[in-house]
């Protein structure tokens, strides 16, 4: 039996553990944006916070993927579903490079246009909302497209605790020594994390200031 | 436009000084008066003060001793952003916003000022045409324009709102000679018209003659004398004698090689 044909036999299933695994990634890049974009701004404009901050967030980052989804699983509420716990997870890693490129972005920005906004009396939100974000846009951007691919791989450890996703197939592959199974799970992964870094780079080459 | 009751100099400065905070001294015992609808021109090498002097105008920087007045009131007392609006800008073109176009650039103070989309349309159509570009620029964006177009695009963003007082900082320094010239030549047709009052920084001597109602020199933060253009030229004071021997023997000296 040949690989495609295993895949066309058991398409429901990878679908399935597809839509899962876009979800987990999906909903944690949303979490990391709302919470990574405005420490970002928040560091740009406050320098003294940059350091702990980009620390803290450089952190986490090394934590090997397999033993932070184990130290969280005891944690009561996070434990009693792993789908939430396997979000926090992936949220945590993909908040260094959102904080990072948006604090870059913001710092990129020319501070002779800066100055000249201020000095024609714009208010400092005024500045952030039509002067430093969207000149600072591309390079966010940029930092989601990394976080989007790390997390399509992370993601695929999630199931390591029973969170599903494409993780599983690979992992059950494993046990049984089935390269096919492995396959059926790491092909599609590897599709999902090409397909989003080509889709947001393109984006991101589109909303890039001349 | 509504006038300010107040009828001494538009900008006043009483014994100003500017340090940075590790105590270096940018600006010392600066007085000064811009009187209503003169062009001052404040000369001086780089590192005089002659930007910061400016910059204290707006509050872009505040002073460390001393007061700046503006229309009669101390500006620390103002309102920043208010105050900010009712005083045009103008820096080299790289103020200008790359990511706006024409339109949006010029019509960025009436925007954030809360005016009518229509009226900052015709405003924008006003302004285009009184700095001497073609309407259909507005729709273009900094990249797509030259030198000298860029330069009328932030004239007329700082003229949008129909400020009393325009700061200009070295507003032509990056251009070609030529388009220089030409941009100097309607700049002072359009002050004919308008009767603004204008502080404008440079370190070219023949910018300051041209334009300069008076010549503020100036001089390691320092303001070494205030003096006509007719006066500049003939002044006994080292330093402007020093700007004017540097200019002649630039023409002098291209005159000499001629007869060689």
């Amino acid at each position: 039996m040949n690989w495609f044909h295993f895949i066309a036999q058991n398409h429901g299933q990878v679908l399935e553990l597809t839509l899962e695994h876009l979800w987990m990634v999906g909903v944690s890049t949303l979490l990391a944006a709302l919470i990574g974009i405005p420490l970002g701004i928040l560091i740009a404009h406050w320098p003294i916070l940059n350091k702990p901050v980009l620390a803290t967030a450089n952190i986490i980052q090394t934590i090997p993927s397999l033993a932070l989804f184990g130290f969280l699983l005891p944690v009561p509420w996070l434990g009693d579903r792993v789908e939430r716990l396997a979000i926090l997870a992936l949220t945590l890693y993909a908040l260094l490079p959102l904080i990072r490129n948006t604090y870059t972005g913001i710092r990129g920005v020319d501070p002779a246009v800066v100055e000249a906004g201020r000095g024609m009396g714009m208010t400092d939100r005024q500045l952030l909302f039509q002067v430093e974000l969207p000149l600072a846009l591309s390079v966010i951007l940029s930092g989601v497209r990394v976080a989007v691919v790390i997390s399509v791989g992370l993601a695929t450890i999630a199931a390591a605790i029973g969170a599903g996703g494409l993780g599983e197939l690979i992992f059950r592959g494993l046990a049984m020594v089935n390269n096919q199974l492995i396959l059926a799970g790491a092909i599609p992964a590897a599709l999902l994390a090409l397909v989003a870094d080509f889709s947001l780079g393109w984006l991101e080459r589109r909303l890039r200031p001349r | 436009m509504q006038r300010d009751p107040h009828n001494g100099p538009a900008i006043e400065f009483r014994n100003v000084a500017y340090d940075l905070p590790n105590g270096q001294v940018i600006l010392s015992g600066l007085n000064l008066d811009v009187f209503r609808g003169e062009i001052l021109v404040l000369l001086g090498r780089s590192g005089s003060g002659k930007t910061t002097t400016l910059k204290l105008i707006n509050r872009l920087l505040a002073p460390t001793a001393g007061e700046v007045r503006v229309e009669g009131s101390v500006v620390a007392q103002q309102d920043v952003v208010r105050l900010r609006r009712r005083i045009g800008y103008v820096i080299q073109e790289i103020g200008l916003f790359p990511h706006f176009n024409v339109e949006r650039n010029i019509g960025l103070v009436p925007r954030i000022e809360g005016w009518p989309e229509e009226k900052i349309r015709s405003r924008t159509q006003e302004l285009l045409q009184m700095v001497g570009l073609e309407p259909n620029l507005a729709s273009r964006y900094p990249h797509q324009l030259s030198g000298g177009q860029r330069q009328r695009v932030g004239v007329a963003r700082a003229l949008a709102a129909d400020p009393a007082i325009l700061l200009m900082d070295e507003p032509f320094g990056a251009l070609d000679p030529l388009t220089r010239n030409e941009l100097q030549h309607e700049f002072l047709s359009l002050q004919q018209r308008l009767h603004k009052t204008v502080v404008f920084v440079t370190h070219d001597l023949n910018e300051a003659l041209r334009l300069g109602s008076r010549i503020a020199l100036m001089e390691v933060g320092k303001l070494v004398t205030v003096l006509s253009p007719q006066d500049f030229l003939q002044s006994t004071d080292p330093l402007a004698a020093a700007y004017v021997q540097a200019f002649r023997s630039g023409l002098d000296s291209a005159a000499n090689r001629g007869t060689q």
